[in-house]
């Protein structure tokens, strides 16, 4: 056990590196922070004081030894635009996006997990199609479009919610609501797919076959079976509590890190864009382990895969 | 047909029809308390649908009609409650992989106790001490030890042992067995027919063997049902239908299994396979493999009909009563084509 979470350690470690490098090289390749920042019209010296000050006078590989070294001690480098900690920066929108994120998250799975079992329990009637459909309807409709959708009716239309901004709980509905629905159609669809494979297993006609009631093999016979797909799903989403949603922060103004990274992009600014990128990927990578390690305590043939 | 003993379970003219085609065409079936009941034939002729169709546990799409009575309980039709009811209690079932057939997640002892729970109120140290007297009485040594283990720390065979253990906590009249050592090893199979004789021997159950495994059958059962494309073709007594064959596809099943003892003869398949449900033949639906049809077999199907000797047989054309001494091993001539 101890060795299957230090291999997995290892393997987090170097996913975390390998996106952080992707990162410093294409953010490097992708346009010249000093122009961005200083504008075109500045002179020369200027553009070259600027770059001596960043270190981006260096050869890359320099900058990009110097910059792993920093991380590994903690330091994510300054904000090129605020001259304030990246680290700070992010943090400070964290609160924000998880406003919207884990209330989302939430309508997920108290709306998707039992829609999909709903479903899956009444295979081919109505209630199943209209499932399917809306789910089909959920995930596919980009978030943007939703979005836009959402606030013509509730905003424009019927002018009940706010299509923008912090101020108050209610600008956080149409967001989260938005947020949630593809998340809602992708649970929903996997536990229908789930259920429905775990129903079709001959352990649940034993199950039957032994007098349990209906409702007992559902809840202690199929479920249990079903979790298994549907926590790899979850475990995808609760990673991307951070990451947030770009779109979603940008259609609504919300000041989370969607937003963030957004600005820091356009501007160039490096070590902000590489710290949330770092976060991201290592919230990520944390929520595989723990997916990893729950497939264990909800499948004990991969628990002795695992090796004791 | 067992007289003397009364019936525990009637089929009568139990139809089942997946998406409106049908499988089963009506089949009539009696098994005495007690008694031990074997059903052959080759894959996809029924047996299995019959008896999952008799317990409800066939999936929605399936419709089945006719009757299905325990002790004079039409189960038919019946509300899901009294169908759980009988389901383990009155009629257990044990099935051919028996290593899917254990959920997978729940520890070994869960899944006992918790049959005897639903149909003996058990719970706690009683369930336990109980389920662990039943796991020792089918043959898992150190039961325990492995009352917490899961499926998949289990062999095959003690998998089997695990269902078997599982299906008597609710003290059944009748088990179920549907291809049960089919999955296993050869030495395996042995040891779980001999325990479902010693059990038998035991608690007094019924038992109804599902296996087109003749070898099989003979060891367990009395009495033997020979089914064919959904139909029974021929009913009798292991020795009767053992020594002297009377259906053509019966015959035929005997003549297809090599003997260890006797002359080396030539194995005789049967040619052909099993129709299709959904197209098959008019008339007796064994007609186009069989040796000894004539032109009405394909136009009449024959029903099945009790005979002088107390079997059943559905046949126009029957394997003629050879004088004993040279029924051993006839070839007649049709098959010798």
């Amino acid at each position: 056990m101890i060795r299957f979470v230090f291999v997995r350690l290892m393997r987090a470690v170097i996913t975390i590196l390998a996106v952080v490098t992707f990162a410093f090289v294409v953010l490097r390749m992708s346009g010249d922070p000093a122009q961005v920042m200083l504008g075109p019209d500045v002179p020369q010296d200027a553009v070259d004081a600027f770059r001596k000050t960043w270190g981006l006078d260096q050869p890359i590989w320099i900058q990009y030894l110097a910059y792993i070294k920093s991380i590994f001690t903690g330091d994510f480098g300054v904000s090129m635009r605020d001259k304030a900690s990246a680290l700070r920066l992010v943090l400070e929108r964290v609160p924000a996006t998880l406003q919207l994120t884990l209330p989302a998250l939430i309508l997920k799975l108290m709306i998707g997990i039992p829609a999909g079992v709903y479903a899956a329990l009444h295979r081919q009637s109505f209630a199943d199609r209209g499932v399917i459909t809306l789910a089909i309807i959920g995930f596919t409709v980009p978030s943007f479009v939703m979005g836009l959708v959402l606030v013509l009716i509730f905003s424009v239309l019927l002018g009940v919610l706010p299509s923008g901004g912090q101020d108050t709980w209610m600008h956080g509905i149409l967001p989260t609501i938005t947020m949630s629905i593809g998340g809602i159609g992708i649970l929903a669809r996997f536990s229908r797919s789930a259920m429905i494979e775990v129903l079709g297993q001959p352990y649940i006609r034993t199950a039957s076959a032994k007098g349990l009631k209906w409702r007992d093999v559902i809840w202690s016979h199929a479920l249990p079976n079903a979790a298994v797909p549907i926590v790899t799903i979850v475990g995808f989403m609760v990673g991307s509590l951070i990451a947030g949603a770009v779109v979603v922060e940008s259609i609504f103004s919300w000041p989370g890190i969607g937003r963030l990274l957004i600005v820091s992009v356009s501007n160039r600014d490096l070590a902000v864009v590489q710290c949330i990128l770092l976060i991201i990927a290592a919230a990520m990578v944390m929520s595989n382990l723990v997916v990893d390690l729950l497939y264990g305590w909800l499948d004990p043939r991969l628990r002795s895969h695992a090796g004791h | 047909m067992s007289a003397a003993k009364p019936d525990l379970v009637a089929l009568r003219d139990l139809k089942v029809a997946f998406d409106g085609v049908q499988v089963l065409h009506g089949i009539d079936l009696n098994v005495a308390k007690g008694e031990a009941l074997g059903l052959v034939g080759e894959s996809g002729c029924g047996k299995s649908v019959t008896w999952l169709a008799a317990l409800g546990l066939l999936p929605g799409k399936a419709a089945v009609t006719g009757s299905v009575r325990v002790d004079g309980r039409e189960l038919c039709g019946a509300r899901r409650a009294a169908l759980e009811e009988v389901r383990g209690g009155r009629i257990a079932m044990i099935f051919q992989d028996p290593s899917s057939s254990l959920n997978p997640v729940l520890r070994i002892g869960r899944q006992i106790v918790e049959a005897l729970y639903i149909h003996r109120g058990l719970r706690g140290d009683a369930a336990r001490v109980e389920a662990l007297r039943l796991m020792d009485m089918v043959g898992i040594p150190d039961a325990a030890r492995r009352f917490d283990l899961y499926p998949h720390e289990f062999s095959g065979g003690q998998c089997q042992r695990l269902m078997i253990a599982m299906a008597l906590a609710g003290q059944p009249d009748l088990l179920i067995a549907d291809e049960p050592t089919t999955a296993l090893d050869a030495t395996i199979q042995a040891q779980i027919l001999d325990l479902l004789n010693t059990l038998r021997a035991e608690t007094g159950m019924a038992l109804v063997f599902i296996s087109h495994d003749l070898g099989a059958v003979s060891q367990v059962c009395e009495r033997v049902c020979v089914m064919y494309a959904g139909r029974i073709v021929e009913e009798g007594s292991v020795a009767q239908l053992f020594s002297e064959p009377r259906h053509p596809y019966t015959r035929g099943l005997f003549d297809a299994i090599p003997r260890i003892d006797g002359p080396r003869d030539r194995l005789i398949p049967i040619p052909g396979t099993v129709p299709n449900p959904k197209h098959l033949p008019a008339g007796c639906s064994f007609s186009p493999r069989c040796p000894r049809a004539v032109d009405a077999c394909g136009s009449d199907y024959p029903h099945l009909e009790p005979q002088g000797d107390g079997r059943r047989l559905a046949c126009t054309r029957p394997v003629p009563v050879v004088t004993r001494g040279d029924a051993e091993r006839r070839i007649p001539e049709g098959l010798m084509s």
